[in-house]
């Protein structure tokens, strides 16, 4: 069920085109987050990390659950296309991950004051890594091609079933030691729950920056599918 | 019931090797006594007391055995290619599942069975009534532990280092259950009542449950050819 390895680079060449987009529209997501956007109130420059961590953590999570719902299909179908297409997507969701565990301590430095904190979204991205870490290493020392799509599809179902445990499990923690929030603006009188809500001029570039990285996830997934559809395909013609 | 019996028949198998042996419970109940004795050392003399260290020490050494104890639980089926007799025999995989979790649940409650008294000896633990719900906690940890452990060392066995790779699957599985475990722990400490660990226990309950289930799933898939 591998095609031959034209057709993975027609792939390939399709994720290149998606990618070049996305970046050209990424470019545009800076300017319009640095010229056409004014200052947040409370946090200033730093607040313009937003634009780039929240996004980033979209297409990361996207990717880690395409994993998991992947496994379960590949044990349905048995097509080795969908492995390819997990190792592309866990892959990918690393570099997403990535940015986040970057970008979150350079904003906390300025905000919070240190840049790391034992809040509950960091150490769950902090956890999700080191699963998909393991998923990686998993991976890379197993030869057999087939064992090492069924033991990664089994790794990915049961991280799937792991991640509300984690997710509860990063909420108690926290619900024990509070974290001090600095330099966050104290809630006015009348609205004592001052629920996130943006003006429409800070949320803009952040809807369009949802949109850009969602389009970067899929030209960087479709690049590494169809690098790992070459690999399937040499792999199979070596055997 | 052909399942349970065949399950237990594997069991049984396992523990008796062990049992003939004892090898591997000697050095995993050395090695976990070491672990308490790193602990003892490494700690600030004058500033931390033994009492404020010993639940985090507990949940640390158990989880470190469990992790030398599930090394050696598909080790043993590599010689003499043992493995593929298993799978031959008639029964479902399923049953090896059950088999080889209860040998390892088996094991890993000798290992806690030593380690326990070593624990209360060493860091003059004094809870006295409580010290049933930390063995409950216990037990409950060590069913969860070793429900993703039967599935992971099955795969990482047939890998290159299986030794290494196995810690890196297990131990983030492994941290929502030893954070209720050693919350629960805590609590008793503080001399709280036992109604108010109730929440742990079922946290830990429900944990057990979920992956036992889809470790039933998921165990034939790693073992087919």
């Amino acid at each position: 069920m591998i095609p031959d390895s034209s057709a993975a680079d027609r792939v390939i060449r399709r994720g290149r085109l998606l990618t070049v987009v996305g970046l050209v529209l990424l470019a545009g997501i800076y300017l319009l987050a640095f010229q056409f956007t004014p200052a947040e109130r409370g946090q200033g420059l730093a607040f313009k990390i937003l634009y780039v961590h929240a996004p980033a953590a979209w297409a990361a999570e996207t990717a880690f659950v395409l994993v998991g719902l992947v496994g379960i299909l590949y044990f349905w179908l048995k097509d080795e296309r969908l492995d390819v297409f997990a190792e592309a997507s866990a892959e990918v969701g690393m570099v997403f991950a990535t940015v986040i565990l970057t970008t979150g301590p350079i904003w906390g430095r300025t905000i919070w004051g240190h840049y790391w904190a034992w809040d509950p979204r960091l150490t769950f991205t902090l956890l999700l890594y080191v699963l998909f870490a393991g998923y990686f290493a998993l991976r890379s020392a197993i030869r057999d091609p087939a064992e090492r799509a069924r033991f990664a599809a089994v790794l990915g179902i049961m991280g799937m079933l792991l991640v509300p445990f984690i997710h509860l499990t990063v909420y108690l923690f926290r619900s024990q030691h509070p974290m001090p929030v600095l330099g966050r603006p104290p809630c006015p009188l009348e609205n004592p729950d001052c629920a996130p809500s943006l003006p429409w001029v800070l949320l803009r570039p952040l809807l369009a920056s949802f949109v850009v990285f969602t389009l970067l996830y899929v030209g960087f997934v479709t690049i590494r599918y169809g690098i790992g559809l070459r690999r399937a395909a040499q792999e199979g013609s070596d055997a | 019931m052909k399942t349970l019996r065949a399950a237990l028949a594997i069991a049984a198998k396992d523990l008796r090797i062990e049992w003939r042996t004892r090898t591997a419970l000697l050095t995993s109940t050395v090695f976990a006594a070491l672990v308490f004795l790193i602990f003892v050392f490494s700690r600030d003399t004058g500033g931390v007391s033994l009492a404020t260290l010993a639940p985090s020490v507990l949940w640390v050494t158990l989880a470190l055995a469990v992790m030398v104890a599930l090394n050696r639980a598909f080790l043993l089926e590599k010689e003499n290619s043992a493995l593929e007799g298993i799978l031959l025999a008639p029964v479902s995989r399923s049953a090896i599942f059950w088999g080889k979790w209860l040998a390892n649940l088996g094991f890993v409650l000798m290992i806690e069975a030593i380690a326990f008294p070593l624990w209360i000896l060493f860091f003059d633990v004094r809870i006295q009534p409580a010290l049933l719900v930390v063995a409950l906690l216990a037990l409950l940890a060590a069913i969860g532990f070793t429900a993703v452990g039967t599935v992971f060392s099955a795969m990482t066995v047939r890998t290159r280092f299986a030794e290494l790779l196995l810690p890196v699957l297990l131990l983030p599985f492994m941290i929502p259950p030893l954070f209720f475990a050693s919350q629960g722990t805590v609590r008793l400490f503080e001399g709280r009542s036992v109604t108010e660990i109730w929440s742990w226990l079922r946290l830990l309950a429900l944990y057990d449950l979920a992956f036992l289930a889809v470790a039933t799933m998921l165990f034939p898939k790693v073992m087919d050819e």
